[in-house]
């Protein structure tokens, strides 16, 4: 099956980090992208800018409503996401516990809808 | 085939007995072969309307488990032909079946394997939110009907139909494996499995009147489910890295062998103290006694087995002034180091008063009173021990409370008869 796993941190939290930190959690990102990799599990992924960049756009009666900043606001913000292939929903959360944004965030695993 | 019987009524009276005994079995061969809960259920369901419909005249088979087993896969593989799968995926499933090459005699006569270990833990999946794994094991696994479920939880029947049809879909949609876990993630999984036998267990324990009944049977469907899963720990050879599995069941069996005397011919409460011991059932007390010595043997312990050895050291007392209080609080004392909630931090407080003295209980008592000013339990422990303590007005003010707190009117006529004892004592 496929699997999104969709990576939350408080971003807040994350920017104060120096630059020796930033560059633990990139080795960290590192480590677990070998690990996925070592078993074919991972389809694909990227790491997405804050969401100071981000721009939530609406059509409503036909004009296009454009608004600074995400959807929502929530303690957690979508960082990045992985794609990745699991035999189960028991693979995927294996996968997911060694992704290390689930140590200071939270991963949502997402089964990804296969059209037949 | 085996022995005939004619009675269409013995014949549904058999069904019952061993979709009671073996549907979980079946079902656990069921989804283990097809893969999927709702198709299983439902030629189930059709199997063993069939059965109902053939046994009268044809008899009824040798094994009539893989008879039922046998049938509903017949009908699955029909109504995946009927259905508009993908022909690559029909042909799969077409030779699949075929390789297997069963047929009904020879199959009826054999037996399947046991795969309700797998289904034990699929049902109680932590992705599955915890009413959802309540309800699947005892549909999936206990044979209890939705309405019996419902009406065991207090929620209308299309609530508890709904909450199945979600957790199933969930199953499928989510990928939630029919697996026993690996061994490194068996531990923190087994203790998902034992948390959704003990809700059960005390759903049906906390009994009020009027549920009695199906509560009962909650409390035999936890208690005959943990058996399974032990067995079933036990041929995996996983059983001795697991003693908290035999933990809960001595847990279960010494409190379900005072339920008897834990009501009064009203439906009463009949606190522990004030039961009559010889209405407890000794075979279940020798039984838990039994399955605590050989979890302790294990040298593993953990909360169950503490609260198992708790409850063994009333069941040793032949008079409530005989109770080890002693051990009691020590063993409160190791329990509040796995859970430090407060309610069994106030069952501590209590051990420690009847170990002692009831001021140094209530001591304990000033500590939780934040926590807990909404629980009329913490009311009714703290009137308990200012009685002991022979401060009776003090009693009465907080028995009082802990009535305006519980609308149980069960709950209700056991703190008035409290009351109504204080007043004799006051006047």
């Amino acid at each position: 099956m496929r699997y999104v796993a969709l990576i939350y941190t408080n971003e807040s939290e994350d920017m104060k980090a120096n630059p020796a930190e930033q560059q633990a959690v990139m080795e960290a990102y590192n480590v677990f992208t070998t690990a996925a990799d070592a078993n074919g599990a991972r389809l694909g992924g990227e790491a997405l800018h804050p969401t100071s960049a981000a721009t939530t756009v609406r059509v409503r009666d036909g004009k296009v409503l454009t608004t600074d900043g995400p959807f929502a606001e929530t303690k957690e913000q979508l960082g990045g996401y992985y794609l990745l292939k699991c035999k189960d929903l028991d693979g995927a959360i294996e996968l997911a516990a060694m992704i290390p944004g689930a140590k200071t965030g939270s991963i949502e695993i997402r089964p990804v809808v296969e059209w037949e | 085939m085996g022995l005939t019987l004619s009675d269409n009524c013995s014949i549904s009276h058999l069904l019952e007995e061993i979709f009671r005994r073996e549907g979980g079995k079946v079902l656990a061969a069921l989804i283990g072969r097809l893969g999927d809960f709702e198709l299983a259920q439902d030629v189930l369901q059709e199997a063993f309307v069939s059965a109902l419909e053939r046994w009268p005249h044809e008899g009824v088979p040798v094994n009539p488990a893989a008879w039922l087993v046998t049938t509903a896969r017949n009908r699955a593989i029909d109504r995946l032909r009927r259905a508009s799968v993908g022909l690559r995926k029909q042909k799969l499933w077409q030779t699949q079946m075929e390789t297997e090459a069963y047929n009904e005699v020879t199959f009826a006569a054999e037996s399947f394997p046991d795969e309700r270990l797998k289904l034990i833990f699929t049902c109680c999946h932590p992705a599955l939110n915890l009413e959802a794994r309540v309800a699947l094991t005892l549909h999936t696994l206990g044979g209890l009907t939705t309405p019996e479920i419902a009406h065991a939880f207090l929620v209308p029947e299309t609530t508890m139909a709904q909450r199945l049809v979600r957790a199933k879909r969930k199953i499928k949609a989510a990928g939630i494996a029919y697996a026993v876990p690996p061994p490194h993630r068996l531990n923190e999984r087994l203790d998902g499995v034992l948390a959704v036998l003990y809700l059960i267990f005390n759903a049906g324990y906390n009994a009020s009147l009027g549920q009695s009944l199906v509560r009962a049977e909650l409390c035999a469907e936890a208690i005959r489910l943990n058996r399974a899963l032990i067995a079933l720990l036990e041929n995996e050879t996983r059983l001795e890295d697991e003693p908290e599995a035999l933990g809960l069941l001595a847990l279960m069996l010494l409190h379900d062998s005072r339920r008897e005397a834990r009501t009064g011919p009203q439906g009463e409460i009949i606190v522990l103290e004030e039961q009559d011991r010889t209405r407890w059932n000794r075979s279940q007390i020798a039984e838990g006694h039994a399955m605590l010595d050989s979890a302790l043997a294990l040298r593993r312990p953990g909360p169950y087995q503490i609260q198992a050895a708790i409850s063994a050291l009333h069941s040793q007392a032949a008079q409530a002034q005989d109770t080890d209080w002693y051990q009691i609080s020590m063993l409160y004392a190791e329990l509040v180091r796995y859970n430090q909630s407060p309610v069994v931090r106030l069952n501590w407080a209590v051990a420690v008063a009847m170990a002692t003295t009831p001021a140094r209980g209530l001591e304990m008592l000033t500590e939780l009173e934040t926590g807990l000013q909404n629980y009329y339990l913490f009311h009714a422990a703290r009137a308990d021990l200012l009685r002991r303590a022979e401060n009776w007005q003090a009693a009465q003010i907080a028995y009082s409370q802990a009535l305006t707190l519980t609308h149980n009117e069960i709950e209700q006529a056991f703190l008035q008869r409290r009351l109504d004892e204080l007043q004799v004592r006051l006047s």
